[in-house]
């Protein structure tokens, strides 16, 4: 595997965010899907079985969701600003809405604020309907 | 009183940790566990990676870590056998993680009121007093399933 530079360097250059879903191991055991629709950055994340929380419900496990909102925080960043390094998470504060169900979960993230050495993000998760969140977060990112 | 009262904790918990499917299959352990505490061990994988150039584990499978310690240590706390749903959880992230090294994560709860339960936890290598993360979390009460009540009875009526 070329070095994360490269990969993201390249998914720039090509325009195609795509190719960051396979960057580092764990987007693609996620099974990340990136893709730009209108020149805006989309996310999912399929559902898998191994994903799961609560076989009873059944939902996927809190840490996946929160950990796919972390991701594809950190992914927007790379593709919206010009930075080629991986930023790294200072802080991040999840709130749980809905249960995820087993179905492909979306995720919005848009730049609140950008400093010089930090950045500040809010992302959402949903399944079916934008308007029903299943989970929010919002964190501190160093982009310097 | 609590219906996991002279119930083997550290079984308790194994228990708890295996019937999470993505727990179990990350091939999270239990280190020690009591009532409303536990030390739980996630062994260092590389398809976990979240930056390939250092080999460092992705911050997401520490909310995973995380999530699951405080998920423990706020139902054995709060004993009525009703599952709980995370409400709410922030970390901090103090510094990267070792390549190669298992991490562990300790979580207590600190407070527990008729809806919520409030729990701290804190992810490390080997020092609990040099953590790589820090978190605090909340968790609502009385949520749906039931089913650890029939198991935490079975336990009992083993011991």
């Amino acid at each position: 595997m070329s070095s994360l530079v490269e990969i993201i360097r390249h998914a720039k250059a090509e325009g195609d965010p795509e190719l960051m879903a396979t960057a580092y191991p764990y987007a693609v055991y996620l099974g990340l899907q990136m893709s730009t629709i209108e020149d805006e950055l989309h996310c999912s994340m399929p559902f898998d079985e191994k994903l799961v929380g609560n076989p009873l419900l059944p939902a996927i496990h809190g840490g996946v969701v929160g950990a796919f909102l972390e991701s594809v925080a950190l992914v927007t960043l790379i593709w919206e600003l010009d930075i080629e390094q991986l930023p790294k998470t200072i802080d991040i504060s999840i709130d749980y809405l809905r249960s995820a169900g087993p179905k492909t979960t979306w995720a919005k993230a848009v730049l609140t604020k950008r400093g010089r050495r930090v950045a500040n993000v809010r992302v959402e998760a949903w399944q079916d309907n934008p308007l029903k969140p299943v989970a929010a977060a919002h964190g501190n990112f160093l982009t310097g | 009183m609590s219906v996991f009262e002279g119930a083997d904790f550290f079984a308790f918990a194994t228990r708890f940790v295996e019937a999470i499917p993505h727990v179990k299959e990350l091939g999270i352990s239990v280190v020690t566990a009591a009532p409303g505490t536990a030390v739980i061990k996630l062994p260092y994988r590389e398809d976990l990676i979240g930056n390939p150039d250092t080999g460092v584990l992705h911050g997401g499978v520490i909310t995973t870590l995380i999530d699951t310690v405080c998920g423990f240590a706020a139902f054995s706390d709060v004993g009525d056998g009703f599952a709980l749903a995370t409400l709410d959880l922030r970390i901090d992230y103090l510094k990267p993680a070792t390549p190669k090294l298992d991490l562990l994560a300790e979580g207590h709860t600190y407070k527990i009121t008729k809806n919520i339960v409030f729990v701290r936890a804190t992810a490390y290598h080997s020092d609990p007093q040099d953590p790589i993360a820090n978190c605090v979390c909340t968790f609502m009460r009385g949520t749906k399933g039931v089913e650890f009540v029939n198991s935490a009875s079975k336990m009992n009526s083993q011991s």
